[in-house]
C-alpha cells in the first residue's frame, strides 16, 4: 500500500518529535552527569578538611589557636605543640626559592615565547617539560649529593667571609642542611612548573599586539615591556603563585636537605623544620603521647589552608587577567 | 618624477615554496600607489617586505633589494626600528596598545625618544586631528584604547602611526574590517594624507583602487604582471590577466 503524502508528513513529524524528545533526554542526562562529576573533586577536598578538622579538634579545644599559631617551643612529651618554628621554616624555605625561580622562570618564559627560534623552542621546551616530570625525591638525592656540599664547602664559607656583618648569612650550622639548600632544589622544581604557565599565559596575546609595536619601530624589549607585559602581568602573577603554593606543599626534597630543626631559622644556613617535613617524619610515630596525633593533623590542616589560599588567590589573579582580556 | 621605493629583483621564500617570484617594483614619491590581484597571490607578503616586517615570519627568506630613498633597507648594519619609523603600517585589523588613548599615539615618541617635551598634548591632539578622531575622544583620552569602536580604533592606529611623522604609509586592506562608514572615513582620510605621504594600499576593492590609486601593481601568483599610472592599468590593460581581473572573472 502506498501512504498518502499527508501521512507520510505525519509520520515523519511524529518519528522527528520522539527523537528530539530522546535527544533531550540523553543531554539532560549527560549535563546532570557531568555535573556530578565535576563537583567530585571539591566534595573529596571538603571531606579531607572535614576529617582533618574533626581529628584536630582535641588540640584545637584544649589549646588556644593564637598559643598554638604563635607559640615556638615544640616538645610533644611536655604538652607542649607550638607551631612557629615550622610556619617559619616553610616561609623561610618557600620565599627565598621564589626569590630565587620566579625572575628566572619569567625571563626564560619570555625568552622562549618572544625571542627563541623556533628549532630552540622546539629543544628546550621538551627538555622543561622533562624537568617538571623528574620525582621529587631524585631532586632530594641531588640535593643531598650536591647541592648540600656545596653549600657547605663554598657559599656559606664565601658568604660568611664578604658579609661577616649581616646576620642573614651567618650561622652555627657547619652541616649543609639549611634553608638555602631546600631553597636552591625547591627552586629548581618549581622553575619548569612556573616556565610552563608563562609561557603558556604568553602565548595567549595575539601576534597582532606585537606587530602594531613592532610596526612603528620598537624594539622587541620594548614590545614586551610595554605591550605584551601589561597583557600577561595577571597571569604570571598567577603562575607564580601556583608554584609558590607548589613549593610551600612541596614534602620529600626539602625534608632530605634542609636538617629539620625545630628552631625559629635566622639565617640562610641555619637548618629549618617546614610543616610539610614535620607531617612526614613524624606521623605514625610515637602516638602514645596525648595530643600528638591531634597536632600533627592541626598542622597539616593549616598547611591545607593556606595552600587553598594560594590558590584562590591565583584564580583571583587569573580571572581578572582574563577579563581584562575579553574587555 | 622620483621613485620613493624601488624593489629590485625581490625573492621571497617561506620555507621552501617561493611566494614571490623577481619582483621589480616601482613606488612613486607622494602618490597612492594601490597592489592588486586574487586572494593568496602576495600582496601582504610584498608590503611586509617594505618595512622588514617578514624578518617576523618564521622561515622566510630575502632576496634582491629594497631601496628607501636609494638606501637599501636589507643592507647590512640597517637599523631595522629606524626604518620602521619612516615606513608606517596601517594593519587590515587594528589592534590597539593596552594603554590609554593618550598613550597609544605617545607610544611611537616615547619608544623613539623623539620628544622628551613633559605635555606632549598639544601633539597628540594634531595627529588625532589628522586621522579625524580627536572630536569624539577628546574628552576621554585617558580612558583605555580598547575602549573604542573597531573603526575608531582603526582611525587611533592611523594616529600612533602618522605621530612619527613617516615617510611612506603602507595600508593592507585597512578597511576591509571595517563598517562602511568607518571605512569611508578611513578611505577620505587616505585621500587627504596623500598630498603629503607616499602611500602604498592593498585592497579587493576596485572600487576604492579607483578612486584612491595614482599608479597601480596587478600581482599574479607570486609575479608582478603590470604596472603603470592608475589610468593607463584600469583603461587599457596591457595583460590578459589584468584585464580578466578588472573584468572581475578572476580574484
Ligand atoms: N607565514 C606564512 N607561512 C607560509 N606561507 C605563507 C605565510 N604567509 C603567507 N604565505 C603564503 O604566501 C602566499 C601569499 O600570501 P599573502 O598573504 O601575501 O597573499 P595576499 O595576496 O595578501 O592574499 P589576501 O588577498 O588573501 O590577503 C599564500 O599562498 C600564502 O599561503
Ligand atoms: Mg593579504
Amino acid at each position: 500500500m502506498v501512504k498518502s503524502p499527508e501521512k507520510v508528513e505525519d509520520d515523519h513529524a511524529r518519528e522527528a518529535g520522539k527523537v528530539l524528545a530522546s535527544r533531550q533526554r540523553a543531554e539532560r542526562r549527560a549535563s546532570f552527569e557531568f555535573r556530578a562529576l565535576s563537583t567530585l573533586p571539591a566534595a573529596l577536598f571538603v571531606v579531607i578538611l572535614i576529617v582533618l578538622l574533626v581529628r584536630a579538634w582535641p588540640i584545637l579545644q584544649q589549646k588556644s589557636l593564637v598559643g598554638l599559631l604563635l607559640g615556638d617551643v615544640w616538645r610533644p612529651s611536655e604538652g607542649q605543640f607550638g607551631f612557629l618554628p615550622f610556619i617559619a621554616g616553610s616561609l623561610w624555605v618557600t620565599v627565598l626559592a621564589m626569590i630565587f625561580a620566579a625572575p628566572v622562570s619569567i625571563l626564560c618564559a619570555i625568552f622562549l615565547s618572544e625571542y627563541a627560534r623556533p628549532t630552540t623552542k622546539a629543544l628546550i621546551k621538551p627538555l622543561i617539560d622533562i624537568l617538571a616530570a623528574i620525582p621529587s625525591v631524585v631532586y632530594g638525592l641531588w640535593g643531598v649529593l650536591v647541592i648540600v656540599p656545596w653549600v657547605q664547602q663554598s657559599v656559606g664559607p664565601a658568604l660568611g667571609r664578604w658579609f661577616p656583618f649581616l646576620p642573614l648569612f651567618n650561622s652555627s650550622n657547619p652541616t649543609g642542611y639549611s634553608i638555602l639548600s631546600g631553597a636552591l632544589v625547591l627552586a629548581v622544581m618549581v622553575v619548569p612548573f612556573i616556565i610552563a604557565i608563562s609561557y603558556e599565559v604568553m602565548r595567549t596575546v595575539p601576534r597582532g599586539y606585537h606587530e602594531a609595536s613592532l610596526a612603528v619601530g620598537a624594539t622587541r624589549w620594548q614590545t614586551v615591556r610595554y605591550v605584551v607585559f601589561p597583557r600577561v602581568a595577571g597571569g604570571l602573577i598567577a603562575g607564580v603563585v601556583l608554584g609558590t603554593s607548589r613549593a610551600f606543599g612541596e614534602t620529600m626534597a626539602v625534608l632530605m636537605v634542609v636538617g629539620n630543626n625545630p628552631i625559629i631559622p635566622h639565617s640562610i644556613f641555619d637548618a629549618a623544620y617546614p610543616l610539610t617535613a614535620l607531617i612526614a617524619n613524624n606521623y605514625g610515630e610515637m602516638m602514645s603521647i596525648p595530643l600528638y596525633d591531634s597536632a600533627l593533623l592541626a598542622s597539616a590542616l593549616l598547611l591545607m589552608l593556606i595552600v587553598l589560599l594560594f590558590n584562590v588567590f591565583a584564580a583571583l589573579a587569573l580571572r581578572r587577567a582574563t577579563a581584562r582580556e575579553q574587555a | 618624477m622620483e621613485n620613493h621605493i624601488q624593489i629590485r629583483n625581490l625573492k621571497v621564500r617561506i620555507g621552501s615554496t617561493e611566494i614571490i617570484k623577481n619582483a621589480d617594483i616601482n613606488i612613486p614619491d607622494g602618490q597612492v600607489t594601490a597592489i592588486l590581484g586574487p586572494s593568496g597571490c602576495g600582496k601582504t607578503t610584498l608590503l611586509r617586505s617594505m618595512n622588514r616586517f617578514l624578518d617576523l615570519t618564521e622561515n622566510s627568506r630575502v632576496e634582491g633589494e629594497v631601496f628607501l630613498d636609494g638606501q637599501n633597507i636589507y643592507a647590512p648594519g640597517v637599523d631595522v626600528t629606524e626604518i620602521r619609523r619612516r615606513i608606517g603600517l596601517l594593519a587590515q585589523r587594528p589592534y590597539s596598545l593596552p594603554m590609554s588613548i593618550y598613550e597609544n599615539v605617545a607610544y611611537g615618541l616615547r619608544i623613539h625618544r623623539v620628544n622628551q617635551s613633559k605635555n606632549l598634548k598639544p601633539i597628540i591632539r594634531h595627529y588625532l586631528e589628522l586621522a579625524g578622531l580627536w572630536d569624539e575622544v577628546k574628552s576621554r583620552l585617558s580612558d583605555p584604547a580598547s575602549a573604542l569602536s573597531i573603526g575608531q580604533q582603526q582611525r587611533l592606529c592611523l594616529a600612533r602611526g602618522l605621530a612619527l611623522e613617516p615617510e611612506v604609509i603602507l595600508a593592507d586592506e585597512p578597511t576591509s574590517a571595517l563598517d562602511p562608514i568607518s571605512a569611508q572615513h578611513i578611505e577620505g582620510k587616505l585621500q587627504e594624507l596623500k598630498e603629503k605621504y607616499t602611500i602604498v594600499l592593498v585592497t579587493h576593492t576596485l572600487r576604492q583602487a579607483r578612486r584612491l590609486a595614482d599608479h597601480v601593481v596587478f600581482m599574479y601568483l607570486g609575479e608582478v604582471v603590470e604596472q603603470g599610472p592608475a589610468r593607463e592599468v584600469f583603461d587599457n590593460p596591457q595583460m590578459e590577466r589584468t584585464k580578466a581581473y578588472l573584468q572581475g572573472s578572476i580574484g
